[in-house]
């Protein structure tokens, strides 16, 4: 008996309806790349499932033609913990925003990291709220000025790669919406991790706060805005690749590479598997002192918790046997009338 | 649990060369610190009355705390049980005998004892500090209102240390079983045998040779032979086994296990597994805690990081196709509503189950209230009607949830069971049911679209409302739900306002679609006349019991208990309309009468009690005789005006 598998394309995961988000939104273009991604990592589009919070990010799942729900807001990681509990044989996607996942949703999202549900989180950060017109977001800026602080944020921001790695997550990483090979790449990686996957994409929204990330996105500033993290490799960026990233007691320092003071072997060299102290380290690096790490900042493989907790009820199963109602009605003290 | 524990092979059933005087039944409370071990004593002596045939109620009430402060008011803990040889549905009302281990449980039990009642109590702690920890200047012993009760003085911290001595235990060690002392004295007192007490001791602190075990079952029999020997004691008493129980296989259930088994049992009934998640909320808590053991039933227990979580996650399981349950008390409630709305909106099959306390907010989470009813009903936002039960006593717990997942799987809805704190904790006989006897509960997840002109269509309904239960990894079925007003039918996406109200029909319309699933409202007494006692859930017993004294009485008085509160059955209107008049007691400011009112238009009156403490059937009576010769008053005079 031979069967012979479909070829998937991305229009196999195209759902008949229509895209309700503003023209020149960053969400098409992760759409485009989750499209373009999902045929080539082979799950079949019904066991695929994207669940979602509220919020512009959120209308995601109407557009793929899987399974999906457009759950409330910050609830996905939940929902997504409950499905994934009861079918581990699907591949989940959550799709949440920087005010989904972490203000509303936050507790859910740390939770989710830390047991380590096998599936992927996608967040888009545009730093602001969209959907509700435009109020400041936890990774709005300080002195970013909103429909809802006239004079400027006030809040520090937070991290999000920061966040994940005090919750242990086991595959944390990071890319931009206009760099659609890196983009892809990122989706790939976190869907062949095993365990739950965090990405967070920087994503311009064009209504509210445009530009946000322009630095990252645009092709004539992001080589030195931004550094490449690839396992194995020296931290080096920069146009010219003329600058590396060098660790200095327990911090980092930009160092000169034109100069020849500086070898490569001297050079912080990135590593998927290292200890969450210097996933942390590269988590603080930010504009204008540094350049923002994009890529993969963590891999490591750990037990699922699907695995953990369906463990233990094979092995209940495996002990003392399936269980018995009337066996289990009978036991104890009874006594007959 | 084992029953197979270590009985050491002396006689453990002594018999009492005293006088014995069969009785129809006693009420006991034993109360002293939580720390005391009063719930346990409480829950031998129930098991043991159980075992020796007698119908039981009981109704442990403890504080919120774990441990208050020793010797405290704060910190009493008492458990009450009635067995009789008559059907009992209630703990009783009024105490035939107390045991207080201290001065704070006397002074605030005591009021509760009958005139002439017996009344035991631990004399060493009736020490000067024992008194100043329970606010006391003079010694409640001391007082002239003691020459009201039978009262019994037993040194039982001295005599405990003496009896266990030979083990060589300190001091405060020895003076943990002093619990089982006073079981000792109890189980002489009635007549019980001590087997399944020493099998639950072997059992629970080791077999053989356990020092702890030993000093335990020492106590236990010193107790009995005091009661054999002091001369205060001079009578014990028989509780013949009850008759009137059906024939068949009994055990003891606690309501929360009996919820916990009910879920089994509706899992096994649909071939569903359970997946269970909820965050730790007194009085909820112990079907967690039950449930957990039962893995090898493929039962799936998730402790979430908080109430929304929980109700989230069950959800998603639901949308897998599994059977899908959370629980709360009232603030957990309050949290998972918003999701609530959503299961409804998502129209998935879940179980939320409410185990009520005293509210509002944190309120009393030890004590007993049906206050959530309104909240059940209306508490979400939007047009957001779904189903209601509620279970009348511990054992129907077993029944109503799975009444409760057969209505969520036949209209595809989540579904509400309230139960309450009095319920929860409290036990009664449990016949076995035959497991092979449980009908099925037909679940159909479909393979094929229903649309063959096109997509599958999500929110295409049967005739009960109901849409197909298609879950992911059945090709060809992908669909997304959310909480977005959808269009009925393809599930899109729609703001369209006729749409809507569409929608919101249908939704409602599902709901009171239940009542064609459910029975008919049952009527206990006249079909017809002068009184209808309109009751719901934990009260049903102390209604029951009040009903039936009436109607020894000769007045003409009738009870409809409802288990169904939303839809109402669909026979209730014209119940209503047969009696003059409609009395409905409930624990809360009358969220029932209010309900009633609005639907019947009738005049309902309400019994209203909101304390944290169940109904007693004196105070039910009392208002039930008043409301129905009232009545026979009324009618009379009308009469003879219209002559």
């Amino acid at each position: 008996m031979s069967t012979v598998l479909p070829v998937l394309k991305a229009e196999d995961f195209t759902s008949d309806q229509d895209i309700r988000w503003c023209p020149g939104c960053g969400d098409y273009s992760i759409l485009a790349q989750m499209k373009k991604v999902l045929p080539e990592i082979g799950v079949p589009p019904e066991k695929t499932v994207f669940i979602s919070g509220i919020g512009c990010s959120s209308r995601f799942p109407y557009y793929v033609n899987t399974y999906g729900i457009h759950s409330i807001h910050g609830r996905a990681p939940a929902v997504a913990t409950g499905l994934k509990l009861t079918r581990p044989d699907l591949s989940v996607w959550v799709i949440t925003g920087d005010g989904d996942s972490l203000s509303i949703g936050g507790n859910h999202f740390i939770h989710l990291l830390r047991r380590n549900v096998d599936l992927n989180i996608v967040m888009f950060n545009n730093r602001i709220y969209g959907l509700t017109k435009g109020q400041y977001s936890p990774t709005s800026v300080e002195g970013q000025i909103t429909k809802s602080t006239p004079m400027g944020v006030v809040d520090h921001p937070i991290n999000p790669i920061s966040l994940a790695v005090g919750a242990e997550a086991t595959f944390i990483a990071r890319s931009v919406d206009s760099n659609i090979k890196h983009l892809a790449y990122t989706l790939k990686r976190a869907a062949a991790h095993k365990g739950t996957s965090f990405v967070e994409v920087y994503q311009n929204c064009n209504v509210f706060n445009d530009g946000a990330f322009s630095y990252a996105q645009d092709k004539a500033t992001r080589d030195d805005t931004t550094i490449e993290l690839e396992h194995g490799k020296p931290m080096i960026f920069g146009k010219e690749k003329d600058r590396g990233l060098r660790l200095n007691g327990l911090s980092v320092e930009i160092v000169n590479l034109d100069d020849g003071k500086v070898k490569e072997d001297d050079l912080l060299f990135h590593d998927e598997k290292a200890t969450s102290t210097l996933v942390y380290m590269l988590s603080r690096l930010r504009r204008p002192d540094f350049p923002e790490p994009i890529g993969v900042f963590r891999d490591v493989l750990t037990e699922t918790f699907e695995e953990a907790v369906l463990g233990q009820i094979h092995q209940s199963i495996e002990q003392r046997g399936r269980g018995n109602l009337q066996k289990l009605f009978n036991s104890g003290e009874t006594w007959k009338v | 649990m084992s029953t197979e524990a270590t009985v050491p092979s002396e006689a453990t059933v002594p018999s009492s060369s005293k006088k014995i005087k069969t009785v129809s039944g006693i009420t006991v409370r034993l109360c002293g610190d939580s720390g005391d071990g009063m719930q346990l004593l409480g829950t031998q002596l129930t098991n043991t009355s159980a075992l020796a045939g007698n119908d039981i109620a009981t109704f442990p009430d403890f504080p919120a705390e774990i441990r208050a402060p020793r010797g405290t008011r704060a910190g009493v803990s008492g458990f009450q049980v009635q067995f009789a040889s008559h059907e009992v549905h209630t703990p009783g009302d009024s105490l035939d005998a107390l045991v207080a281990m201290n001065p704070a449980a006397l002074v605030t039990n005591l009021a509760d004892l009958v005139k002439g009642g017996l009344l035991i109590v631990n004399e060493d702690s009736f020490e000067d500090k024992d008194l100043k920890l329970a606010k006391l200047k003079v010694n409640p012993l001391d007082e002239p209102a003691m020459e009201n009760y039978r009262l019994v003085k037993v040194p039982m911290t001295k005599l405990t240390k003496l009896a266990v001595a030979e083990f060589g235990m300190s001091t405060k060690e020895a003076d943990r079983s002093k619990n089982f002392f006073a079981m000792g004295l109890v189980y002489w007192l009635y007549g019980r045998n001590m087997d399944a007490t020493l099998r639950f001791i072997h059992g629970k602190f080791g077999e053989g040779k356990s020092v702890v075990a030993q000093a335990n079952e020492k106590a236990l029999r010193a107790g009995w032979a005091f009661g054999e020997t002091i001369e205060a004691l001079g009578t014990s008493y028989q509780v013949d086994a009850a008759t009137v129980l059906k024939s068949g296989t009994y055990r003891n259930i606690i309501g929360n296990q009996a919820m916990a088994w009910g879920l089994l049992a509706a899992a096994q009934r649909s071939g569903k597994e359970v997946f269970y998640a909820s965050y730790p909320i007194t009085p909820a808590s112990d079907i967690l805690h039950e449930l957990c053991k039962f893995k090898n039933f493929g039962v799936c227990t998730f402790q979430a990081e908080d109430e929304i979580a929980a109700m989230c996650s069950a959800i998603g399981a639901s949308y897998g196709g599994q059977m899908a349950v959370t629980t709360s008390s009232g603030p957990g409630i309050a949290l998972k509503t918003e999701a609530m709305g959503l299961a409804l909106m998502l129209e998935l099959p879940l179980l939320v189950i409410d185990v009520q306390r005293g509210g509002p907010s944190t309120g009393l989470p030890t004590k007993t209230e049906q206050s959530d009813l309104m909240q059940v009903m209306f508490g979400r936002n939007g047009e957001a009607p779904l189903p209601v039960l509620a279970a009348q006593s511990p054992a129907d717990c077993f029944e109503i949830v799975q009444e409760a997942w057969m209505l969520a799987t036949q209209l595809m809805l989540p579904v509400i069971v309230l139960s309450d704190g009095y319920i929860a904790n409290g036990s009664e006989p449990w016949l076995i049911p035959d497991v092979s006897k449980l009908t099925p509960i037909p679940i159909v997840h479909p393979t094929e679209s229903n649309n063959p002109d096109g997509a599958f269509m999500p929110y295409k309904r049967n005739e009960l409302l109901a849409r197909p239960w298609a879950i992911p990894g059945t090709e060809g079925l992908m669909h997304r739900v959310g909480g977005l007003e959808k269009e009925d039918g393809s599930g899109n996406i729609s703001y369209d306002p006729d749409n809507h109200q569409k929608m919101v029909q249908i939704r409602a319309q599902k709901v009171a679609n239940a009542a064609k699933l459910l029975p008919p409202q049952q009527v206990i007494g006249p079909q017809s006349g002068e009184l209808l006692v309109l009751s719901w859930g934990g009260t049903y017993g102390s209604c029951l019991t009040a009903v039936q004294k009436a109607q020894e009485q000769g007045l003409s008085v009738a009870l409809a208990h409802i288990r169904h509160l939303n839809p109402f059955p669909s026979n209730l209107g014209e119940i209503i309309s047969r009696y003059h008049q409609v009395l409905i007691p409930e624990l809360n400011m009358g969220q029932l009468r209010t309900l009633i009112r609005s639907r019947y238009l009738c005049d309902a009156v309400g019994y209203n009690k909101i304390k944290g403490k169940p109904f007693t059937v004196t105070e039910l009576l009392e208002k039930i005789t008043e409301m129905a010769k009232a009545g026979n008053r009324v009618t009379q005079s009308t009469a003879s005006e219209s002559i």
